[in-house]
């Protein structure tokens, strides 16, 4: 295998990385906090993915101001859903259990809902559009430079997500949240506003992945479950809940995907599921879970 | 064995309409057009993957959403045991266990490896399962066969239809049996406080394993039947999403305390889903996903969750007529 | 002859040890407490017993048989059972059912229904509940809630029972009803370890306390000696004493 193949390899494993990063760790804030499994995360990355395209195409607004829209109106989304939808099931819910259980199904519901939307606005074809796609040269060999703006963003965003959740005063709410919502609640904390908040916050992580991902690969309204269950496996791998473990776990899963990728592109995420079963069996808590 | 039970009046009144439904379906496909067989083979068909799926997550409380993996599994043993060209390997019934046994097996391995952890790790597995199946049957049409899809012998609507029939008895009569036995005490313990039940000797692990498998027996021998009918299978269209959603939404909706909500349910959203398909494409799926979503919010017990109210209220109207007569 | 005993029982929860280096053992016939502090890691012995949580080092053994590695269900069959500090009963389920589990599942071998409803009445009769098992248990009152899980735990026919708090929550009355249930089973021939608060219960049925503190043992001996103990008078009462003097 020549020395071009293996950086290729890993600078691409690394931008899919960053990419299973911020889905990854969208999602496990969403369950660790709010204790929601989002299951229709996938679809919200599609969306994004898909309103970046539309942006671009037909209003010629570059991805990168995109995503200073699609950001905020996720994190809009994300928190409306949650403080109607979720926050019904919560106070309705006889137990933690069943609501995590109703969670799970009403999340299953939002895939169906908004997979269908996407279809309804923009097909099921799969389509591209291209932006910066100019060349740059790292380590000999050649990048689309909109693959390296995407990984510079969503490593930016990764490393200001976790000095935020680690500094702030919000973010020391949010991992109380985490470690034991009940008793945040009793300390003062704001269920009703922190719980929505974080979801919205999962959303928007979705969004900017959303957002990357289109800049780099073609769109498709049936992609979603795949980026679900990638997210699913990094935060399964990383521990449920545990922000650097999504951090982490999603650059892992970038170049493991890219390494299967070189030899069978088809059994990528064939390859992750099997590795996820393998971790299952051999590690449930995840490898830097809380036990 | 005590003989009275058996001819108690709502024994003999549910007995005689379990069989004049029956014998209303054993008629029907000799009156009816080739087309309204059909849906009544998609209608038996969610019937059996929605009581199959309550079977183990109706009282578990652990939500499985790989109905479509198993439902897959079954087609391609079918397509593999069954095919067009060059002919059936085996005879059709040896072909339709064959297809159960396999999902049977493969929900042990799953069962085994997912069902020892928390609830939530089980639901990630099978939410993955179908398209993890998806892609493997994927590479191996595209890469290995070069052709996708694998076409089958066929069979007609007709004879679909009663062998389907056949089955559908058997699901039920194996939820019920389940239910009233140890094995469904056992379950509903777990659902209710797995701890507990841990605790007061239940192998919850074996429970919980068993009570799965043998549901995707039956979701295994449902696609061992709709592959021969379809005429044909292929990686796409054997794991669909809408085959692990529906007989989630139909055994909420229908509710699953008592065995006939699923029924009910599947019965109600199969013929809506048929009809609705070929009209309003996207919208369709679009408005059951929104039922999903308020059915689990306003109405957690499904329609059968009513029927104590019902009784109830209905009680009480009739309590006021007669007060009010007197 | 100790039908349960420990040898430096530990348990760590992250950086914390619940329960540190407890040497303690339980004879066949006795009726023990275990007393201490919120926090002293009690219940978390319990759970150790029972399996809810794997010890972190240190060996259990039960008639003999080491306890470590087994599972739940495993140590219930053994003969082993208890209840729940927090009742966990099932709560959509009628009184008899949840009984009927027990009378299932916590033998070693496979029981007849016939046999598991006698066992389940029987079980039913002797906390004084036959009237109720038809009711749904979330619709009974906290002491019949308790109740069921004792006879619940009854129905698995264990030769050790656990009690976590089966007094906490109830009436003086109903108190010592409780303490001549308690009685009445060790007169069956099932020996008794509880953890308790209620003092009057502790020192009324108790022929041996065991005293935990931060997880560690600081005390053992009979109701008497462990009242004139100073060490346990001085952790009941606080710093108070010790600034005082």
């Amino acid at each position: 295998m020549s020395s071009e193949t293996v950086v290729r390899v890993i600078v691409s494993g690394l931008l899919n990385g960053g990419v299973y990063a911020l889905a990854a760790m969208g999602l496990t804030i969403q369950y660790g906090v709010a204790r929601v499994l989002n299951l229709s995360h996938g679809e919200f990355i599609v969306v994004a993915a898909w309103l970046t395209w539309t942006f671009f195409t037909r209003l010629e607004i570059n991805p990168l101001v995109s995503a200073a829209i699609t950001a905020p109106f996720f994190l809009g989304i994300g928190f409306l859903i949650h403080r109607t939808v979720f926050t019904t099931l919560r106070k309705r819910a006889p137990s933690p259990a069943a609501f995590e259980g109703n969670s799970l199904l009403v999340a299953f519901g939002f895939l169906y809902v908004v997979q269908n939307i996407a279809l309804l606005i923009w097909g099921g074809v799969p389509r591209a559009y291209y932006w910066l796609t100019g060349g740059v040269n790292i380590l000999g060999v050649r990048f689309a430079l909109n693959n390296v703006i995407a990984l510079a963003v969503a490593v930016a965003l990764g490393v200001a997500f976790f000095v935020f959740v680690n500094r702030s005063r919000l973010g020391k709410a949010i991992r109380a949240a985490v470690e034991d919502p009940a008793t945040a609640g009793l300390m003062g904390i704001n269920i009703n506003l922190v719980l929505p908040l974080v979801f919205g916050l999962g959303a928007l992580m979705a969004g900017v992945a959303g957002v990357l991902l289109s800049m780099c690969y073609p769109i498709s309204t049936f992609m979603g479950m795949n980026y679900t269950i990638i997210a699913l496996v990094v935060v399964a791998l990383g521990g449920l809940g545990s922000i650097p473990g999504g951090f982490i776990g999603g650059f892992i899963l970038g170049i493991v995907g890219s390494i299967v990728g070189q030899l069978e592109s088809t059994l990528t995420l064939s390859s992750f599921y099997a590795l996820l079963m393998i971790l299952l069996v051999a590690r449930p808590k995840g490898l830097l879970g809380k036990s | 064995m005590d003989i009275s039970k058996f001819t108690s009046r709502k024994f003999l009144s549910v007995a005689g309409f379990i069989l004049a439904i029956l014998a209303f379906l054993a008629i029907f496909p000799l009156y009816g057009s080739n087309s309204e067989v059909g849906v009544g083979v998609i209608i038996l068909m969610y019937v059996i993957l929605t009581v199959s799926w309550v079977m183990f997550s109706g009282s578990t409380g652990y939500m499985s959403l790989a109905v479509a993996g198993f439902f897959g599994i079954g087609q391609y043993v079918a397509a593999f045991l069954y095919p067009r060209d060059p002919g059936p390997l085996l005879p059709l019934p040896a072909v339709i266990i064959a297809g159960g046994l396999a999902s049977f097996v493969f929900a042990l391995v799953v069962g085994l490896v997912t069902l020892r952890l928390k609830g939530m790790y089980f639901a990630i597995f099978t939410f993955g399962f179908a398209v993890f199946l998806g892609s493997i049957m994927q590479y191996y049409e595209l890469q290995i066969r070069g052709r996708r899809g694998i076409n089958v012998f066929p069979i007609s609507n007709q004879t679909a239809f009663y062998i389907l029939i056949v089955v559908v008895v058997l699901t039920l009569l194996t939820a019920y049996l389940i239910r009233r036995s140890r094995l469904g005490l056992a379950m509903q313990s777990i659902g209710e406080n797995e701890d507990a039940a841990a605790h007061m000797g239940v192998n919850t692990t074996m429970v919980k394993v068993m009570t799965f498998a043998i549901s995707a027996f039956f979701m295994g021998v449902v696609g061992a039947i709709m592959a021969p009918k379809w005429q044909s299978v292929d990686y796409s269209s054997a794991f669909l999403l809408l085959y692990s959603f529906m007989p989630v939404l139909m055994a909420i909706f229908g509710g699953m305390r008592e065995l006939y909500g699923p029924v009910i349910g599947a019965v109600i959203f199969a013929y809506t889903e048929r009809t609705l398909r070929l009209q309003f494409p996207y919208y369709y799926m679009l408005a059951f996903g929104i039922a999903l979503i308020l059915i689990i919010i306003y109405l957690p017990g499904g329609l059968t969750g009513l029927v104590p109210t019902l009784k109830d209220k209905l009680g009480g109207v009739i309590a006021r007529l007669r007060k009010g007569g007197q | 002859m100790p039908i349960l005993e420990g040898q430096d029982v530990t348990k760590y929860f992250g950086g914390l040890a619940a329960v540190s280096h407890v040497d303690f053992h339980v004879d066949q016939g006795e009726i023990v407490g275990l007393i201490g502090p919120n926090g002293a890691g009690k219940t978390t012995l319990f759970n150790l017993i029972s399996a809810a949580f794997p010890i972190s080092s240190g060996e259990m053994r039960f008639k003999g048989h080491k306890l470590n590695g087994l599972n739940p269900h495993q140590i219930c069959k053994l003969g082993v059972s208890r209840t729940f500090q927090q009742t966990k009963i099932f709560t959509n389920m009628p009184v008899l059912q949840n009984v009927l589990v027990g009378a299932f599942f916590g033998t070693p071998t496979r029981v007849s229904a016939a046999d598991a409803a006698r066992e389940a009445s029987q079980a039913l009769e002797f906390v004084g509940l036959s009237a109720m098992s038809a009711l749904p248990t979330k619709d009974l009152t906290l002491v019949n809630q308790k109740r069921t899980e004792l006879a619940r735990a009854l129905a698995t026919r264990p030769e050790l029972l656990l009690l976590d708090e089966l007094m906490a929550g109830l009436t003086p009355a109903e108190v010592s009803e409780s303490m001549e249930l308690v009685t009445r089973i060790r007169d069956k021939g099932i020996t008794v370890f509880m953890v308790e608060h209620v003092m009057k219960a502790i020192m009324g049925i108790c022929g041996r306390i065991m005293v935990l503190h931060h997880g560690e043992k600081i005390a053992e001996g009979t109701p008497q000696e462990i009242v004139a103990n100073k060490k346990v008078i001085e952790i009941y009462l606080g710093e108070e004493t010790r600034a005082g003097s």
